[in-house]
């Protein structure tokens, strides 16, 4: 007797494998872009980008705690420090 | 040395990162696998002995509660270095934040930004409030309702402009809640002392129902006070930044 039969939650087997799998295939993919991407801007937004699939991959591993610790902090408020010293730093080379 | 023999000693220096860590991957324990009696004994224990459903927080906040203030008082620091590091220096002159080329137009802040950003400034300060002062009953908590806390004042920033930021948070008042904020999380853990029982005891009454809100006794306090120092330490770094690149320019005058 599994617990998950008697919920109104239930998944198909393998579902979830399938999601994990695919998830730590994007979150690998999305940090190869941020290492390779050069132009800062650019760099910057697809960290924030990345920070949003490592959520839903924290998401699909269980833990949402963790969740919505790394949307806050790694898709919002870390880019937006990257990007006003960014800012700082073209205002300065003018 | 000549390229080739320098690609030799990579090329080495790599066979053995790889065998090494190869080595380490097959000694790991399966997918999933938890040896650790630790997780089931307070998976086990954690509501009856707390009456939090969050039990995450309730590890944050109570079992592991030394550790967390360890890490509030990182981000205390940090948030003061910021503001050391990047106060006005010798050498640097303060802009007065007045219109400098009053001729010509800014780029006008377009009308969609301005929109958005107002509608989301109220939802997400609730939205901060709430995980900051829910984390006794669900995935929460102070540091995560914190940060959505202070992204408010980011849009503040975003659908005005700058001095509507400061004067939305102005840096006392933002001071005084971070130190209010860590304060209270250290006074929370010393006040168990004089009642004979050790730092961060849980010495509140639990309340009656696993999950209630007025439920947990100090995990919920902790959290509160977590949820002021993060997002106060948040809004203090993100004007700091924003000070230096608007206001501050190099070369004095």
């Amino acid at each position: 007797m599994t617990v998950a039969a008697h919920t109104p939650y239930t998944v198909p087997i393998g579902f979830m494998d399938a999601l994990q799998v695919t998830l730590l295939v994007l979150v690998a993919a999305g940090a190869t872009a941020v290492v390779l991407i050069r132009r800062h801007v650019q760099q910057v937004l697809v960290l924030s980008i990345y920070g949003v699939l490592l959520a839903v991959l924290f998401f699909a591993f269980q833990a949402p705690d963790v969740t919505l610790s790394e949307l806050a902090v790694g898709a919002v408020a870390l880019p937006v420090i990257l990007l006003l010293t960014l800012a700082k730093i073209r205002k300065r080379e003018e | 040395m000549t390229p080739a023999q320098r690609r030799w000693v990579f090329g080495l220096a790599v066979a053995g990162l790889a065998a090494f860590y190869l080595w380490g991957l097959s000694g790991l324990p399966g997918f999933g696998d938890y040896p650790g009696p630790y997780g089931f004994a307070v998976l086990h224990l954690a509501v009856q002995q707390t009456n939090a459903t969050g039990i995450v927080s309730a590890i944050n906040f109570e079992y592991r509660g030394f550790d967390t203030v360890g890490e509030e008082f990182i981000l205390f620091a940090a948030a003061a270095g910021t503001a050391v590091v990047l106060r006005r220096l010798r050498g640097e002159r303060e802009r007065s934040p007045v219109d400098q080329a009053a001729d010509r137009e800014g780029p006008p802040t377009s009308g969609a930004v301005r929109m958005l950003a107002l509608l989301f400034t109220g939802p997400v300060i609730v939205m901060g409030w709430w995980l900051a002062t829910h984390a006794q009953t669900n995935p929460s908590g102070g540091f995560q309702g914190g940060v959505i806390l202070a992204t408010a004042f980011v849009l503040v920033y975003l659908a005005g402009e700058f001095l509507v930021f400061k004067r939305f948070s102005p840096v006392a008042l933002t001071e005084a809640v971070e130190a209010a904020g860590a304060g209270g999380f250290a006074a929370v853990g010393v006040a168990a002392v004089p009642m004979g029982v050790a730092f961060l005891t849980n010495y509140l009454p639990l309340g009656q129902t696993p999950g209630a809100v007025s439920s947990s006794g100090t995990i919920a306090l902790i959290s509160f006070f977590v949820g002021l120092e993060v997002g106060a330490a948040f809004i203090l770094i993100i004007g700091e930044l924003l000070e230096q690149t608007l206001l501050i320019r190099q070369g004095g005058r």
